[in-house]
């Protein structure tokens, strides 16, 4: 491309070669400025919806997060430059402790409760030989309900007089518990939600990975006399251990937004006991009307999420490689 | 039982070793390792209740009537089952209204992102314009960014657009904009656009077509499967969006069913539905979804490999 451009370019400037070689350069410059122009023109056009919907919503909003961290905002008054006040107030604050505490007690049970199940329902349903479409339609059905649903479903069977879950153990003579009013079942009460409403998909993508493992290599395995653990060992699992460390770092930074379930099944109680980061930036937000606040504690949570994104970034540099 | 042993004791043929998995065919013909086989598929069998359970629970409640849902110990099936349950909530909840706004988001959510993602995807694998490796690493590099980390600036920036002051505040625009700025999408119709050779491409730009024949002549037709796969999570997504929507929409007139079932059903409502109803109100609000489901599994399926997850 860049080699035959000077060629081409020169083309025009051939009628004026008799004229002195100021406007010889021009001519050349200008010709090679046309066909830059109509060789690109129209893939520029065919980006400029996506640059417009991205730098104004997008990168715009990102700048603009950085901008009213430093200032006073309640969205009536004019906005007021001050400095680190608002970070101050944040790391001040007794709840911003607590909501951290949380959200990385949330990760920590999500990925204890969530990691491994994915990926042993995975394996296990790819060496069904019945019913494979069953179980995946049975363990992905909750990823597709909207998550307001499952949350209310679950308030109702977590209910302590007259859900499901207290009346089953009450049927096998164990004693219920009150999970959601209960400062230390709250959070990991929230945490069986959330994990039943998005293991499905994380299995789902287990499964299209282990379709990808060659059956050779089980084959020249179990000719050498390797047994089945052998097998996962060596075979299954290292070959999708790309895919397991991805959905590790993804699962993590799922988790840390985790807004939905203690927003709407215990509204952030009891006790401040499920107060997550998120629902700490919507209380700044809309109960205090501190934007600048707000902001400044979501330019941490960036700055957090950050860290594991560029973990993610470097993993999935193959998606990002120029071709 | 009986009859899918009969169906196993046929002799395992060759053809079926191209599909083997960790365990072999011929491994199976051995009773011990039949009898293993048959219990782990029972355990996943059993296991299948940890979440048919609760969606059973959902539908059964649904149809008790309001003394029959508070009994203790409960019923698993309603002694007289309160059909009438589902009427009453579909009217008591507004469901036209809100069905018909969830249907608008979504649509309008499809729309915009396929024509924002399509237009980008295809310059970015067919024009190939100066610069495209910036521009790509540019959009690509939203991926790691999670909206919610610019949750409350972007509420700022709807309520008040920068140059033309304009809010979008209890207007779908501002829930459909937002969501158009899908790095994702580009990503997956960009890998798929670059499956159809080139040689076609240029094949057609030699007779003279112009970018905008090739896009809507040669790369849209060819590449249905992939925009199904994007318009189907599009429409899931948008379905299951909540946080976006009930900051944005506070007018109950213009709200999705989401938000719409927690301001009528939520700790925060004033008047809490009862139970019954709030249940029927959930299957109404889950059937959609779950039918898009049943209907669209393998695009789903196919959708999931096609974001280059298989590594």
């Amino acid at each position: 491309m860049e080699r035959s451009s000077p060629s081409r370019g020169a083309r025009p400037s051939r009628s004026a070669r008799s004229e002195e070689s100021v406007s010889r350069g021009e001519g050349l410059a200008l010709g090679r400025a046309r066909l830059f122009i109509s060789r690109n023109l129209g893939g520029y056009l065919f980006l400029l919806p996506a640059l417009f919907i991205f730098a104004l919503f997008v990168w715009y909003p990102l700048v603009l997060g950085f901008k009213l961290s430093f200032q006073s905002v309640d969205m009536i008054n004019p906005a007021i430059w001050v400095g680190w006040a608002n970070y101050q107030k944040v790391l001040a604050d007794p709840l911003f402790g607590v909501a951290w505490h949380n959200t990385l007690t949330f990760t920590g049970y999500a990925l204890l409760f969530g990691y491994l199940v994915p990926l042993v329902l995975a394996l296990l349903i790819n060496e069904m030989r019945h019913g494979k479409a069953l179980f995946r339609l049975a363990f992905y059905l909750p990823v597709m309900l909207p998550p307001i649903v499952t949350a209310f479903l679950w308030l109702w069977l977590y209910n302590a007089d007259f859900g499901l879950i207290n009346a089953l153990l009450q049927a096998v003579h164990l004693p219920g518990g009150l999970w959601l009013e209960n400062q230390s079942t709250a959070l990991p009460a929230l945490v069986v939600v959330a994990t039943w409403g998005a293991a499905g998909s994380t299995m789902l993508i287990y499964l299209a990975a282990l379709q990808g493992v060659p059956a050779s290599l089980y084959e020249a395995a179990e000719i050498d006399g390797s047994n089945l653990w052998q097998r996962i060992w060596h075979i299954t699992l290292p070959t999708i251990r790309p895919i397991m460390l991805l959905m590790l770092v993804l699962q993590i930074i799922a988790t840390m937004q985790v807004f939905t379930e203690p927003f709407t099944i215990t509204g952030g109680g009891p006790n401040n006991a499920t107060l997550t980061v998120l629902i700490l930036i919507y209380r700044y937000t809309f109960q205090d009307a501190e934007f600048g606040e707000a902001s400044a504690l979501g330019v941490i949570l960036f700055l957090v999420l950050a860290v594991f994104a560029l973990i993610y970034m470097r993993m999935t540099s193959r998606l990002m490689e120029a071709d | 039982m009986a009859m899918f042993t009969l169906r196993r004791r046929r002799p395992p043929r060759l053809e079926e070793s191209f599909e083997r998995t960790l365990v072999s065919p011929l491994v199976l013909t051995h009773p011990g390792a039949r009898a293993i086989y048959w219990s782990v598929f029972a355990l996943l069998l059993l296991s299948t209740l940890i979440t048919f359970g609760p969606l059973y629970w959902m539908f059964s409640s649904a149809l008790k009537s309001s003394i029959e849902i508070f009994q203790s110990p409960p019923t698993i099936w309603p002694l007289h089952p309160a059909w009438s349950n589902y009427s009453n909530a579909w009217s008591v909840l507004q469901y036209p209204l809100y069905f018909g706004n969830t249907l608008i988001l979504a649509a309008g959510a499809v729309i915009l992102q396929l024509l924002v993602s399509a237009t980008a995807a295809f310059s970015l694998s067919k024009l190939r314009p100066a610069g495209k490796n910036i521009i790509q690493f540019v959009f690509f590099s939203t991926l790691m960014v999670p909206p919610v980390v610019y949750l409350i600036p972007q509420f700022v920036n709807i309520s008040d657009l920068p140059l033309i002051h304009v809010s979008l505040i209890n207007n779908w625009a501002g829930v459909w904009l937002p969501e158009a700025a899908s790095a994702l999408n580009i990503l997956i119709l960009k890998s798929f656009f670059d499956t159809i050779p080139t040689e076609l491409t240029d094949a057609a730009r030699l007779d003279g077509a112009s970018p905008w024949q090739l896009f809507s002549r040669i790369i849209l037709p060819l590449s249905r499967p992939a925009l199904a796969v994007v318009t189907i999570f599009t429409v899931v997504a948008s379905w299951k969006d909540f946080l976006w929507p009930l900051l944005v929409l506070f007018n109950p007139e213009v709200q999705p069913l989401s938000v719409a079932i927690y301001h009528e059903a939520g700790i925060n409502s004033n008047f809490p539905l009862p139970f019954n109803y709030l249940m029927a109100g959930l299957v109404l609000a889950s059937i959609p979804p779950i039918l898009l489901f049943l209907l669209f599994q393998r695009q789903i399926i196919r959708g999931i490999n096609l974001t280059g997850l298989r590594g």
